[in-house]
């Protein structure tokens, strides 16, 4: 016992003076990348809780992603910023004024998500497991539709351009790590259970006494709120946004990171975000232009989808459970690893 | 509004009806058998557009012949598509089938991109299809008269392979309890698979016809038709052919009706599909023709 | 404690019960027996609120709790067993214990997430009143192991544990001795007296074997085709001519 507490400060301490010393030290690109796999931390883990925990299979990150980025966007921006992105049309009025500190609009950004998720989720958690993929997709289809038509609230087809760059690695690191934590503690928790047991069996939950509908409200609340921050940290470190990012494209991504880690684990949510979001640059190359040697390739756009389409399916095929089924890291299961191999290591006498 | 442009966008939406139609069939007939939605059935619609039109470009074929290929290859491929990525899952959790149903529909979509090239392509003009026709002040194409016909005349066939033939008995049996058919000796895999087979030659009809009409073909084309006829066919009852055509019919006249006399909504078009569904699924759980489930316990 | 009125169950075309009127007394243990396919399962269903019954009511101590949702129902006081085990798979045995005890914890997600102390106090006693019911089937020392992975007996005594950890006051069981031997079954026949004096209980069993439940049941109604054919003591069930024929052949 004492062994892993003293584990876990120590890790803890390294990484947090990594992540303390990644901006000043680090490159340009390697830092997008930590940010980026922060940010999708936090976005897995929260359709994880919806996907993994509660059993509901919901398409429509992308929508409350949406929400949450152009919130705060538009809380954090000076008026003078939003004159010039409205060129178009004026911005109404009410918004043109305010402007918020990033903390309060961060929050604002999940809160807005989470209530735009208990309004569709009034009509939608009602339906049918599958029905229920296409209507949350649906609804992230309308949010977007009505975020391109709003030219007057959202700047429409043009998007915002010049959010402030608050996802600093310090600031999009201390989201992922409570993110963690908060999600450790709810899954774990009395309440947590309920959501497994929604998830297993229903009719059995309900008859245990498990408002059904209320867990699963609760949860996808939660969920959007936390894809609510997730989007706006997102549009606070690549600094534009449009109503084409968020699109299913965006949601595919994030159940790619889920499902290869692992339905139900959030161990497996964080590695998957970090390997999908390396990948995910790394392989940024096949779609651009380029000199290998004497031969020019084209470069392939799409070449890299494929690669994690391919990766996606793969994993449903061949893995179903992902890189860690559902369960989570532990000090005793991580050395349990060596000991194992130790032992077959000498020709399985044990 | 008068009359002649009302009766204009009466054919409009009819031909913009008939095509969700026949797509929205495949998706009830692939659902009735698996409960499945297959995501890809809008990609697969997709090939059909892009096949016909490399056999017309590429290897210069007549377009009849052109034609009858490219429904013929959607067909297989469809087939092909069940074989790989829903066959090995068929006991899996429903969350893990359909996660795969959306990795296939990525998977096209992207191997679309890279093998087709993303700029959209234009369709060459097929004269048939491509002459005005004109009724008093009403004029169209062709192709809007062409349409409707075709769409009832693959209907009629296909009411008559489901409700006549050994095919169709062994289709409705699977989908009524896929084990108790098993039972009965019926080769289910074979099943399953000339449903797919069927379902995509009607994606493959409806993306060609389509391509008629909007002449731009792009691989991401499929997603939004892909979604709008899952979204009749749910409408309209999923695993019912006719509430599939209800539901087609429906959607089609609600979004060019819409928008011929609300202009001012052209810009939330691809949103009333999403809203018609909510709205009927909250009045009717099992759509419009669907029979009531309860389940059992 | 529990009247139905007159309540109409009908799929369709099929009518799976017609015209149910039983009334329960507080304390009492009565059988509801018949056939495969009588209508039991279904009669459990609509007074869980699985169901919403196409006529008549249903009074729980007095109240009308017609129609209303399953969860409901099980926060004023009736549990249930399934008759095709719906333990939660994916769970442990205490934890499967631990969901049912949530009800009467009356911890908002917030207090738990958060682990206030007042929800600590309450998870712990939860965890006691768990480990206290399981120890009482003989299933303490398996409180880790997947519930699942029991066998069939234990699985069924775990879904009984289950609904006691609800609180209830009138306890459903839908074929607790499925799948058991003569001698397992009459055991759980002990146990079910045992927790109706221990808890306070009032209990409705189902069983298509009437023999099993004879000697714990005061009373017992017979549904056939979804008719109740008979009530009564078990002695007078015994020699009902009716109830004869309708088993003639099942048992
Ligand atoms: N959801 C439903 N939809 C349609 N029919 C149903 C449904 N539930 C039950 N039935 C039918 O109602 C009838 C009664 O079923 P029920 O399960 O209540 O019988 P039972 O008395 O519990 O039988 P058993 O001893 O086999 O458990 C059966 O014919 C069954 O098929
Ligand atoms: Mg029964």
């Amino acid at each position: 016992m004492k062994r892993n507490t003293i584990l876990t400060i120590i890790a803890l301490a390294i990484f947090a003076a990594a992540i303390l010393l990644a901006d000043s030290t680090l490159g340009r690109f390697t830092v997008r990348i930590l940010n980026l796999s922060g940010i999708y931390i936090i976005l897995a883990l929260s359709l994880n809780l919806l996907n993994g925990f509660t059993g509901l299979f919901s398409l429509g990150h992308a929508g409350f992603m949406a929400v949450g980025a152009y919130v705060s966007a538009l809380l954090t921006m000076s008026p003078a910023q939003k004159e010039m992105n409205f060129f178009l049309a004026p911005i109404v009025t009410v918004l043109r004024d305010v402007q918020l500190p990033f903390p309060l609009a961060l929050i604002a950004a999940g809160a807005v998500a989470g209530l735009v998720a208990v309004i569709i989720g009034v009509p939608a958690l009602r339906l049918r497991d599958d029905y229920l993929a296409i209507a949350t997709l649906g609804f992230a289809e309308i949010i977007r539709v009505l975020i391109t038509n709003a030219q007057t609230l959202t700047n429409g087809a043009q998007g915002l351009k010049g959010i402030t760059k608050y996802s600093t690695t310090t600031v999009v690191w201390i989201c992922a790590i409570l993110a963690v934590i908060f999600m450790l503690a709810l899954v774990r928790s009395s309440y947590g259970r309920t959501m497994k047991a929604v998830r297993d069996d229903e009719i059995a939950a309900e008859a245990m006494g498990v408002n059904v509908f209320k867990v699963k409200s609760t949860s996808f609340f939660i969920s959007s709120f936390m894809a609510g921050i997730g989007g706006a940290l997102l549009g606070h470190l690549i600094t534009t946004i449009d109503p084409k990012m968020f699109t299913l494209m965006l949601t595919f991504n994030i159940l790619l990171i889920v499902v290869l880690g692992g339905n139900g684990s959030i161990t497996g949510s964080v590695l998957g975000a970090l390997i999908v979001t390396i990948l995910m640059e790394a392989l940024r190359f096949l779609d651009m232009p380029m000199n290998i040697l004497f031969i020019k390739t084209e470069g392939l756009p799409g070449l890299r989808m494929v690669i994690f389409s391919i990766l996606l399916m793969a994993v449903v095929l061949y893995r179903q459970r992902g890189l860690m089924g559902n369960k989570e890291f532990s000090w005793d299961g991580f050395f349990g690893l060596f000991s194992r191999k130790d032992k077959a290591a000498k020709g399985g006498r044990a | 509004m008068d009359i002649a442009t009302f009766f204009q966008q009466l054919t409009n939406a009819l031909s913009l009806g008939s095509l969700y139609a026949l797509i929205a069939i495949g998706y009830t007939m692939v659902y009735g058998i698996l409960r499945l939605i297959n995501f890809a059935h809008g990609d697969v619609f997709m090939l059909g557009a892009y096949f016909a039109f490399y056999a017309i470009t590429a290897f210069a074929m007549p377009w009849g012949v052109a034609f009858i290929v490219a429904i013929g290859l959607t067909g297989v491929f469809g087939m092909g598509l069940e074989r790989l990525a829903y066959r090995p899952l068929r006991d899996s959790p429903k969350i893990s089938v359909m996660i795969s149903a959306i990795g296939a529909s990525f998977l096209i979509e992207n191997v679309g991109i890279v093998l087709f090239g993303g700029r959209p392509k234009s369709f060459p003009s097929i004269a048939l299809f491509d002459t005005v026709v004109r009724f008093g002040s009403i004029s169209m194409l062709s192709v809007s008269l062409f349409i409707p016909v075709i769409t009832v005349v693959i209907l009629g066939i296909l009411l008559w392979i489901v409700n006549k033939t050994k095919t169709g008995l062994a289709m409705r049996a699977v989908s009524t309890d896929l084990d108790a058919a098993r039972l009965m000796a019926i080769d289910v895999n074979r099943t399953i698979s000339l449903t797919f087979g069927i379902g995509s030659i009607l994606a493959g009809i409806g993306g060609i016809m389509w391509t008629m009409k909007y002449p731009q073909l792009n691989p991401l084309m499929g997603i939004m038709p892909g979604l709008k006829c899952f979204i009749a066919a749910v409408i309209g009852g999923i695993g019912n052919i006719q509430g599939a055509v209800l539901g087609g019919f429906l959607l089609g006249f609600i979004e060019i009706m819409i928008v011929a006399f609300l202009p001012e909504l052209t810009g939330y078009r691809d949103a009333f599909a999403f809203v018609l569904l909510i709205v009927v699924l909250l009045a009717k759980p099992d759509g419009l023709l669907g029979k009531n489930q309860t389940v059992k316990v | 404690m529990i009247r139905t009125e007159s309540v109409y169950m009908r799929f369709g075309g099929l009518t799976a019960v017609a015209d149910l009127n039983i009334d329960i007394r507080k304390n009492e243990i009565v059988g509801l027996i018949g056939p495969n396919g009588a209508g039991k399962t279904t009669a459990f269903n609509a007074i869980t609120g699985v169901y919403k019954p196409t006529e008549g009511r249903i009074l729980f101590k007095g109240t009308d709790v017609t129609g209303a949702k399953p969860h409901k129902i099980t926060d004023l006081g009736i549990a249930r067993t399934f008759q095709n085990i719906r333990l939660w798979k994916d769970m442990n045995v205490l934890e499967n214990v631990l969901v049912a005890c949530h009800l009467r914890m009356n911890v908002g997600v917030i207090a738990s997430t958060l682990h206030t102390p007042k929800y600590l106090a309450k998870e712990k006693h939860a965890r006691e009143l768990a480990m206290e019911l399981l120890d009482s089937v003989g299933l303490a020392d398996q409180a880790g192991e997947a519930a699942t992975s029991l066998p069939y007996g234990k699985q069924r005594r775990l879904e009984i544990v289950r609904a006691l950890a609800t609180e209830p006051s009138l306890l459903l069981l839908d074929e607790p001795a499925a799948g058991m031997n003569p001698q397992e079954s009459l055991e759980l026949m002990e146990f079910i007296s045992s927790i109706r004096d221990r808890y306070d209980l009032t209990i409705l069993l189902i069983e298509h074997h009437m023999q099993v439940v004879m000697g714990v049941c005061s009373r017992m109604y017979v549904l056939d085709y979804g008719v109740t054919i008979a009530h009564g003591t078990p002695d007078e069930i015994r020699n009902d001519p009716k109830v004869i024929e309708a088993y003639l052949g099942v048992d």
